[in-house]
């Protein structure tokens, strides 16, 4: 897949590398004044630094960002993730001095256009999802869940309704959302899924009661369908009392075509990363700004930007849940996904939306027949869900189907979730793939369906053709190795990758 | 591929066995279970001294995949615990039926082995991939 092999690249960490006396770079001469060193004490003198020239700093670097699997490089569909590409016009707009050089305690009145961007960005966010309340101050989406959570906590409690603790969550929920709900202090309890991979409406009945705080829902759901009882679940939990709140992972399915407000949903938190062509995985930070109805809006956290007078101003909301981290959100990224909707415009959501359910649908047909569909009979959004189960009859599980996708340049999709699915293997083709790309990717999946009938061995230990073969998931797991060691001595059970021995590593 | 569900044993929905002997048995995951998780990096057991309540949650494996739940077949006090287990967590997936044993029960309430299935049910539960 690269021109890397496990002999051609030099393994040598920056310490290895190290010569004394080398140097990469002069230090300039200081324009504060000098001042002495604190004590002996506050000074480690076992401190080992890497000592190198620049063309040796630049080549190790420049290695490893080769060995780098990216977007920009190979095919990358990686369910539930949405790794499209990332517009490169995106960095430029954010890298615009007056964008880049500023500081988040600059005088408001000096940062209007920064302002303006975050302003307009929120609107843009609030039309998308019909979800007018918006703070991009989340820095992921689980900082987004937790805060939309901290919202519906407010709500009830401004209601004097206290006895709201439990958070309803469907068995093929992201693992986020159970974690940010008792993060957020309420009680987890699990809803089924039925054999379509639906919500079963009759088991979320009988769920439902005064104690029910919120219910979380992706939609589309994880298993990449649309739940047709939507408007039905989002009615039952406001009988009851209770808020609904979206998990916005798969927007990327919805854009221009429905609104989460408009099902009903109360809350919502949007992954930018995903949606709007931020950077992504490695590449990050991430941004998952909280969107919240009309009623909410006084309980976001703090700042959110607001216009007055034709100026632009940070503010707190009346009932703000509080502050989520020391500023204002991922600036920098708040920027690329303003551009990127700017870009396509609004009226371009939906064929952003339009293309990925296409793409996603595309696979699904062309490879039903080679692996099983996870809920056969239905159309997928933006993402579809096999299950390798027939490739595990014969002795090669999903895991060493994605394995053997990496010897052929395509990044594995997720694997093993949701869990609901057992062999699953997600697929998320995304929008900005090209037919060509996908028929490509298609005729690999066909080749490892025979090859899982024909030579399951190939698929148990692949990837063949990568600086490191199959990895021992559980070891790196249980003893990782981590860094440089003085005596070059790895800890007893070595991550090792299998098939480089410890004389090759070091 | 699929190892032999031993016929001396007891069988849960949620894929624990238990072998049992006098007022006692001993409890373990299936090889479906094992073979389902993948690689087993961490367990945790219940300490000697302990109850343990039956379909109730008495601890925690996790694999490179997930961490799952471990729900104990039967009721009773757990008596013995594979520390050896603890120490080499991948014996689980090597020897789910043997070596890999968890904990070792006894019973409060041997009624209880009736709401358990033997193999022959237990191989029907699974053929369907649940």
């Amino acid at each position: 897949m690269s021109q890397f092999t496990a002999r051609s690249v030099d393994r040598r960490l920056l310490m290895d590398r190290s010569v004394a006396g080398r140097r990469a770079m002069r230090l300039p001469q200081p324009d504060v004044p000098v001042a002495p060193l604190p004590g002996a004490s506050m000074l480690r003198k076992e401190l080992e630094l890497p000592e190198l020239s620049e063309l040796e700093l630049v080549r190790y670097f420049s290695l490893l960002s080769q060995l780098n699997f990216s977007i920009d490089t190979n095919f990358y569909p990686l369910g539930s993730c949405t790794m499209k590409y990332n517009p490169k016009l995106n960095d430029e707009m954010a890298s615009l001095p007056g964008l880049s050089d500023i500081h988040p305690l600059q005088d408001g009145a000096t940062v209007q256009g920064a302002l303006r961007i975050m302003f307009e960005l929120q609107e843009a966010l609030g039309e998308i999802t019909g979800l007018p309340g918006v703070c991009l101050s989340p820095l992921a989406g689980a900082q987004g869940e937790y805060a939309g959570l901290l919202v519906a906590r407010a709500y009830h409690r401004s209601r004097n309704d206290l006895k709201r603790t439990v958070a309803l969550i469907p068995d093929s929920a992201h693992g986020t959302n159970p974690a940010s709900a008792a993060m957020a202090g309420l009680e987890v309890v699990t809803v089924p899924s039925d054999k379509n991979g639906n919500i079963d409406v009759q088991a979320l009945r009988q769920h439902v009661d005064e104690r029910t705080a919120v219910f979380m829902l992706t939609l589309p759901s994880t298993v990449g369908l649309f739940d047709p009882s939507i408007l039905e679940i989002t009615k039952t939990i406001h009988d009851a009392g209770g808020l609904v709140y979206a998990d916005g992972a798969n927007l990327n399915a919805l854009l221009g075509l429905t609104r989460l407000g408009d099902l009903g949903f109360d809350i919502a938190h949007s992954n930018l990363h995903k949606t709007f062509s931020t950077p992504h995985g490695g590449g990050g930070p991430g941004a998952g700004p909280v969107l919240v109805s009309e009623a909410l809006r006084r309980f976001l956290p703090t700042p959110v930007v607001q216009r007055a007078d034709n100026q632009y101003r940070l503010a707190a909301p009346a009932d703000s849940v509080g502050r989520l981290n020391g500023f204002h959100g991922s600036f920098g990224i708040l920027v690329r996904a303003y551009t990127y909707i700017r870009t396509m415009g609004l009226e371009g959501m939906r064929q952003i939306s339009e293309n990925a359910i296409i793409n996603a649908n595309y696979i699904q047909v062309r490879l039903k027949s080679d692996y099983d569909l996870a809920f056969a009979g239905r159309y997928s959004m933006h993402e579809v869900v096999f299950s390798a189960r027939k490739q595990k009859a014969k002795g090669a599980s999903a895991l060493d189907v994605a394995k053997r996708l990496i010897d052929y340049g395509v990044h594995p999709p997720t694997m093993y979730f949701p869990l609901i699915v057992p062999e699953a293997l997600m697929v998320e083709p995304t929008e900005t793939e090209s037919k060509e790309t996908l028929d490509q990717f298609i005729a690999i999946m066909q080749k490892i369906a025979r090859e899982a009938e024909d030579t399951p061995e190939v698929l148990k230990s692949a990837p063949h053709d990568t600086p490191n073969s199959r990895l021992n998931e559980a070891a790196a797991a249980r003893t990782p190795y981590l860094r440089w060691r003085r005596d070059g001595v790895a800890p007893a059970q070595s991550s090792a990758p299998a098939g480089v021995d410890a004389g090759d590593r070091r | 591929m699929a190892a032999e569900n031993p016929k001396d044993l007891k069988y849960s929905k949620e894929h624990e066995w238990a072998r049992v002997s006098g007022g006692s048995a001993v409890i373990g995951i299936t090889h479906f279970a094992q073979d389902s998780l993948g690689d087993i990096v961490y367990v945790s057991i219940p300490g000697v001294g302990s109850n343990v309540r039956q379909f109730q949650k008495m601890g925690e494996v996790e694999s490179v995949k997930a961490v799952s739940d471990l729900f104990s077949p039967l009721s009773g006090k757990v008596v013995e615990r594979n520390e050896e287990l603890l120490k080499n967590p991948e014996t689980l997936n090597k020897a789910p039926f043997g070596g890999g044993w968890l904990i070792k029960v006894h019973l409060s309430d041997p009624a209880e082995i009736d709401n358990l299935m033997d193999a022959e049910a237990y191989d029907r539960h699974t053929a369907d991939g649940h």
